[in-house]
């Protein structure tokens, strides 16, 4: 495809956009030509400037420097009317839906006909059922976006882009919330959009789907655009030294475990939260000493919930024993503080809303949680002093940059807020760790060592029970992996014996031979999951 | 980084909204056909130009230090305190309760009973709101005014009911218990010759009102109470993680807000006009509002504003006294600074961070290659 | 109570509803735009200033409305370019509006008038006057439809029709219209507003601008209706009673109407207190009655009569993020 629109001008041309916020520079002059027709991957870490770059795409920011040429003709994209107008769609990775409103409603506004909605609404729904034929979009025109899955709530996005007559559809980090199976279908779309012409761009750090869908690929690396290369002439070993900057070890390096006694059991919990939802459903598990037990799972299907509830903030029925002995679930004992007194540590998924108070200092966050803790009060007072102390040995220890424990936390990249949230969990010499999410947002060189400091904490003969929605690292560090799929756990699989694809059938929360399940059914069973989840 | 300098956060921003409510208020002093300079001049000559004038001001300045102190400790957790004045009145019960009813042989006794009194009926007024947004979501901003009007019927319930004398017209209570009188400066410090603050009613609580802020200053950054709720403050789901309790916070925060609120009572009720009358408070709660924000919701700053509100207190009270000018003028100021300090912040902040960052660039040509997405 | 005693009781209740009603619904339009406004009763209360003092001035109270309007328009753009284009805080700009306004409509009525910070009475065509519905002497004798035609709902000023005709007005707006969708909507998620291409800061200024215009008309009934003239301090909470009821009636027009009446009728029983010891045998404290408003909003917002969810993105500034 890509041969035959040489002679063609490209659907987008970027010259030299360049991009800063206060200090930091987010693009720095980057060139990029997309060829209409043709599905465009832009691969980069968590920060590299992607996202920046297609947001000035969208009107979101204004370049400091650069010309956007859409179609052959330079363009000025101050809005995303102008945006719009150009012929350019955005399918957010965080949605940009009115919960409230039904499918029709997000549909329609910004697009509306006239000044009364009736007419608009009844031209907005036949236009739908055509769309929905043309590129196998179904969507209930009538269902409240908040009452409906996540993988739908992407339809209406790539729905509203479609109505507003896109030509150019660029979709941010798209399969981030979907299952193996939902990002199939997603992938299936693209391949019709791209037949009838639209031209795709689609921004993701992971290499599979580079791989899998797109016809040419562009890496950015801090800020910049270090290379496009047509897809079918590269590997994703290459890739991924072009995205990082250097040879990365894909793979973690450890021995077999040794499991020891049994820390964590974990007998019958449930959880139903504010909204009378079902979040936990008869989960049942152990962990022992030195083995890492991975819970695999598309995001929202209760593994959140799971955490929470050991890490003493969420209450739960059931029975939960620590090394024998039952932990509270409902009452007065049932909170952070009791939990560390047990031997709990805890790195949250979400270490910007949860491990971390972005505005204290470096040392005044690594006492957090632990502020009770003798060794940091003098008398009635705290102890700042051995505070600092603490807090510049640790720095020291995980090698976090700059080890000024002086620094508010919002001031270290995500690497080093993760490396100080580590230090703090890690060194209180825990039997147990929870840790959700190790990785997300964090630059490959913190991934590597971040890893390491796992590994070698459950050679030490900790438990550790890792949360992650990242596959590869699921199938990386665990030494057993369990699958979560709506609140229940589908089952247990070795990761020696395992791969993507049967965990993936195993997220949709499909247990029967994946060959003889159809796509309807995975799509029925998504349907009901992960609702009234915000992603 | 912090694109300013702390210095100028903490101090430049303030001073220049200052200047800003200044300006105004002098254009607004202009339009009704005064001169500006002339009503400033008359304003330092009445409040800082004897120790008569100083003597109001110190008096004003001790009620606004406690209601600043209350608006700025429930800010640190993230609580919009707008209740100051409720709580203020219900402090004043608690002052009248105990010096009605209670005979003392001496004045620091009084001082003392009458200082928890205040902050019990304070605390309690500011408890019931704290309570049902910890655990029912009802916002803090709406039920706070809402207890502000129930306060102000509940008083005019009780001062035209149980609590006036009997034969009394007029809706207040009796004069208190002679043990009860708290030693004003005049008494404190004149000597045989010379008569200092004459007939002024500061009195000895304002040195209650200094104690307050040293010993907030350290409840908020020097003990696990204070590291709660700043850690609450700034993220609720952090602090949920820590193993902080929301309820907890919210309702201790709030129940010392209201406790300082209350205590004002001892300056106005017990040490001005040792009886409980109908609107005592005179709007000291709302003043907080702008005293803490003034302030920087630190007790240090919350001193220093509540002075200069004082200041604009005794100064307008002159002007009404020698011009045409109405003592309203001050509720505009007021409005100013906490429209300045507060709601146009940024108006004031952005063009600050601009320039900085534009110095900081010229400094240092290169920028910093670390790409924030 | 007989029938005429009822009727005139709650004639009362609608005339004392209306500067309620007006700023519930202005309430209504700003916090359905996810902007809170707590600065209702500044507003209404600079537009009963103003307004008395140009119908005063001109002798004609249709300017004076104008200038009314004119003058809570003005506190509106204050809160609007703090809250929307500074992105300050709402609650506390609405705060300092209310102080604004206190301050400067008495120092400006003393200035203008020297009577203490209150305008000279209003008479005549300064003066919003009953208007008597077509029929209403003529069916005045007839049993029951008779005096409430007459007594009820006739003989109000233009402004209580206005109020009333606002409330379907503002219903069929926010359902039926573009307008009413992206309204609710930028209350609700402004990102998609926004990324729809359509302007959120001027979505919001709108609904900011229409709730000026309504707490002017509401401060100009109470000054050039309700009562004839200004005095100091003359909105009295109405505009924080307005805020109750517009949580009472968890944001919908039609609710807004009947707690409005509600509360109205706690104020017009106020004033009556004679009638409620005739009624139920016992006498009831008007302090109770005056607090009664502020204990049934407290008791709505603790949630014990129904939950009250307001506008998803109310009270925070618009900040574009991908």
């Amino acid at each position: 495809m890509t041969d035959s629109t040489t002679t063609a001008a490209p659907a987008i041309e970027l010259r030299g956009i360049s991009k800063s916020f206060g200090p930091v520079q987010a693009n720095k002059d980057i060139s990029i030509r997309v060829m209409p027709g043709t599905i465009h991957g832009i691969i980069g870490e968590n920060g590299a400037g992607k996202s920046t770059l297609m947001s000035i795409l969208y009107g979101f920011y204004k370049a400091d420097a650069g010309e956007i040429h859409i179609a052959g003709k330079q363009v000025d994209i101050p809005d995303s009317q102008a945006a719009i107008a150009a012929g350019i769609g955005m399918v957010f990775q965080h949605f940009k839906l009115v919960e409230t409103f039904t499918v029709l409603e997000n549909i329609v506004l910004g697009a509306e006909d006239s000044g009364l909605l009736r007419p608009s609404l009844a031209r907005a729904r036949r236009e739908l059922r055509a769309l929905a034929e043309e590129y196998e979009l179904n969507v209930d025109a009538d269902a409240l976006v908040q009452d409906i899955g996540v993988g739908m709530q992407q339809r209406v996005e790539i729905l509203k882009a479609l109505y507003r007559k896109a030509d150019i559809l660029i979709l941010d980090e798209p399969t981030g919330v979907l299952t193996p199976a939902e990002a199939d279908h997603l992938f299936r779309i693209l391949e019709n959009l791209r037949r009838e012409g639209k031209t795709i761009i689609l921004i993701t750090h992971k290499l599979r789907e580079i791989m899998e869908i797109t016809d040419t690929v562009s890496v950015m690396r801090r800020g910049e655009m270090t290379a496009t290369v047509k897809t079918a002439e590269t590997s994703p070993s290459e890739l991924a030294e072009l995205m990082v900057g250097r040879k990365v070890l894909l793979r973690v390096d450890k021995t077999p475990a040794q499991p020891g006694r049994v820390i964590l059991d974990v007998q019958m919990l449930n959880v139903t939260d504010t909204k009378g939802v079902h979040r936990l459903k008869d989960v049942s598990f152990q962990v022992r000493a030195g083995e890492i037990l991975g819970i695999a799972g598309v995001s929202g299907n209760g593994q959140s919930e799971l955490l929470e509830v050991l890490g003493g903030y969420q209450t739960a029925s059931g029975t939960v024993l620590m090394n024998g002995d039952p932990i509270d679930l409902t009452g007065t004992k049932s909170d952070g503080q009791s939990r560390r007194a047990r031997g709990i540590s805890h790195v949250p998924e979400d270490r910007q809303a949860e491990g971390l108070i972005m505005d204290y200092a470096a040392w005044e966050n690594v006492a957090f949680g632990y502020h009770h803790d003798a060794k940091y009060q003098s008398g009635i007072l705290m102890n700042n002093a051995a505070m600092l102390a603490d807090t510049e040995e640790k720095m020291q220890r995980f090698d976090v940059r700059p080890p000024d424990p002086k620094l508010a936390a919002k001031n270290f990249s995500g690497g080093n807020q993760q490396k100080i949230v580590l230090a703090r969990e890690i060194e209180q010499n825990p039997d147990l760790l929870l840790i959700g999410q190790p990785t997300r947002g964090v630059d490959i060189g913190a991934i590597e060592f971040i890893h390491k400091q796992i590994v070698a904490l459950r050679d030490q003969g900790k438990a550790i029970l890792l949360v992650s929605v990242e596959l590869e690292e699921i199938l990386g560090l665990s030494d057993r992996i369990i699958v979560m799929f709506d609140g229940r756990i589908m089952g247990e699989r070795d990761p020696a014996r395992t791969d993507e694809r049967e965990l993936g059938m195993l997220m949709a929360g499909m247990t029967s031979d994946p060959d003889k399940v159809s796509t309807a059914e995975i799509e029925e069973n998504l349907a009901h999951a992960g609702t009234g989840e915000k992603v | 980084m912090d694109v300013m300098p702390k210095w100028a956060d903490v101090v430049l921003i303030p001073l220049i909204s200052l200047l800003l409510a200044a300006a105004l208020s002098a254009v607004v002093i202009l339009a009704i056909g005064e001169n500006p300079w002339n009503a400033l001049k008359i304003m330092v000559e009445g409040s800082l130009g004897s120790t008569y004038g100083w003597g109001y001001t110190l008096y004003y300045a001790t009620n606004f230090i406690f209601t600043g102190l209350a608006v700025a400790i429930a800010f640190h957790a993230r609580m919009f305190n707008i209740g100051g004045e409720g709580q203020a009145v219900l402090g004043g019960l608690g002052v009248a309760l105990v010096c009605l009813y209670i005979p003392f042989p001496h004045w620091s006794l009084a001082l003392v009973a009458a200082s928890v009194g205040a902050a019990i009926f304070g605390a309690g007024w500011a408890i019931i709101p704290a309570y049902l947004q910890a655990k029912r979501g009802s916002h803090i901003v709406i039920t706070t005014i809402m207890f502000n009007f129930i306060a102000a019927a509940l008083l005019n319930y009780l001062l035209v009911g149980a609590l006036k004398p009997a034969g009394s017209m007029e809706p207040a209570t009796g004069k208190f218990l002679p043990g009860t009188h708290l030693p004003s400066f005049q008494e404190m410090f004149s000597t045989a010759d010379t008569v200092l603050f004459r007939g002024a009613p500061a009195n000895v609580s304002f040195f209650v009102a200094i104690a307050a802020c040293v010993v907030i200053w350290a409840l908020i950054w020097r003990t696990r109470l204070g590291y709660e709720i700043r850690a609450f403050g700034h993220s609720e789901s952090a602090a949920k993680y820590a193993g902080i309790s929301p309820t907890k916070i919210i309702v201790i925060s709030m129940s010392i807000s209201g406790a300082l609120a209350g205590m004002m009572a001892i300056n106005n009720v017990m040490g001005e006009a040792e009886r409980l009358v109908l609107n005592a408070v005179e709007g000291a709660g709302f003043i907080g509002i702008a005293v803490a924000l003034m302030g920087r919701s630190h007790p240090f700053g919350v001193f220093l504003a509540a002075i200069l509100f004082g200041f604009l207190y005794q100064g307008g009270a002159e002007l009404a006294l020698w011009t045409s000018i109405p003592r309203e003028l001050i509720v505009v100021i007021q409005a100013l600074v906490i429209l300045f300090t507060g709601a146009l912040d940024n108006m004031v902040r952005m063009p600050l961070e601009r320039f900085f960052l534009a110095r900081r660039r010229a400094a240092k040509p290169k920028p910093k290659l670390t790409p924030a997405e | 109570m007989d029938l005429l005693t009822l009727l005139q009781l709650l004639d009362s209740a609608v005339r004392l509803a209306t500067p309620l009603l007006l700023a519930c619904i202005a309430g209504l339009y700003s916090e359905r735009a996810g902007i809170f406004d707590i600065g209702l009763e500044g507003k209404m209360l600079a537009a009963a200033f103003l307004s008395a003092a140009v119908a005063y001035t001109t002798g004609n109270v249709w300017i004076g409305l104008l200038a009314g309007i004119g003058a809570s328009l003005l506190l509106s753009a204050i809160h609007g370019i703090a809250s929307i284009t500074f992105r300050g805080n709402q609650l506390i700009s609405g705060v300092a509006i209310n102080f604004l306004a206190a301050g400067l409509t008495v120092v400006i009525a003393q200035s203008w008038f020297a009577q203490g910070g209150r305008t000279p009475q209003l008479a005549g065509a300064a003066r919003f006057n009953p208007i008597t519905l077509p029929f209403a002497d003529a069916l005045r004798d007839v049993p029951v439809i008779g005096p409430i035609y007459y007594e009820l709902i006739s003989g109000h000023t233009a402004l209580v029709y206005v109020a009333l005709v606002i409330v379907p007005l503002t219903w069929w707006i926010l359902y039926a219209t573009r307008f009413g969708l992206r309204l609710r909507a930028v209350g609700e998620n402004p990102a998609a507003v926004d990324t729809a291409g359509v302007s959120v800061v001027g979505l919001r200024f709108a609904a900011v601008g229409i709730c000026g215009v309504l707490c002017g008309i509401a401060g100009a009934y109470l000054a050039t209706a309700l009562q004839a003239g200004f005095t100091k301090d003359m909105s009295a909470g109405r505009g924080y009673i307005a805020l109750a009821a517009l949580i009472f009636a968890k944001w919908k027009p039609w609710p807004c109407l009947w707690a409005t009446l509600l509360f109205g009728l706690l104020q017009a029983l106020a004033l009556r207190p004679d009638l409620i010891q005739r009624t139920l045998g016992f006498s009831v404290q008007t302090q109770l009655l005056d607090a009664l408003p502020y204990i049934l909003t407290v008791v709505i917002l603790a949630g014990f009569v129904g939950k009250a969810i307001p506008p998803r993105a109310g009270g925070e500034p618009y900040v574009k993020e991908r």
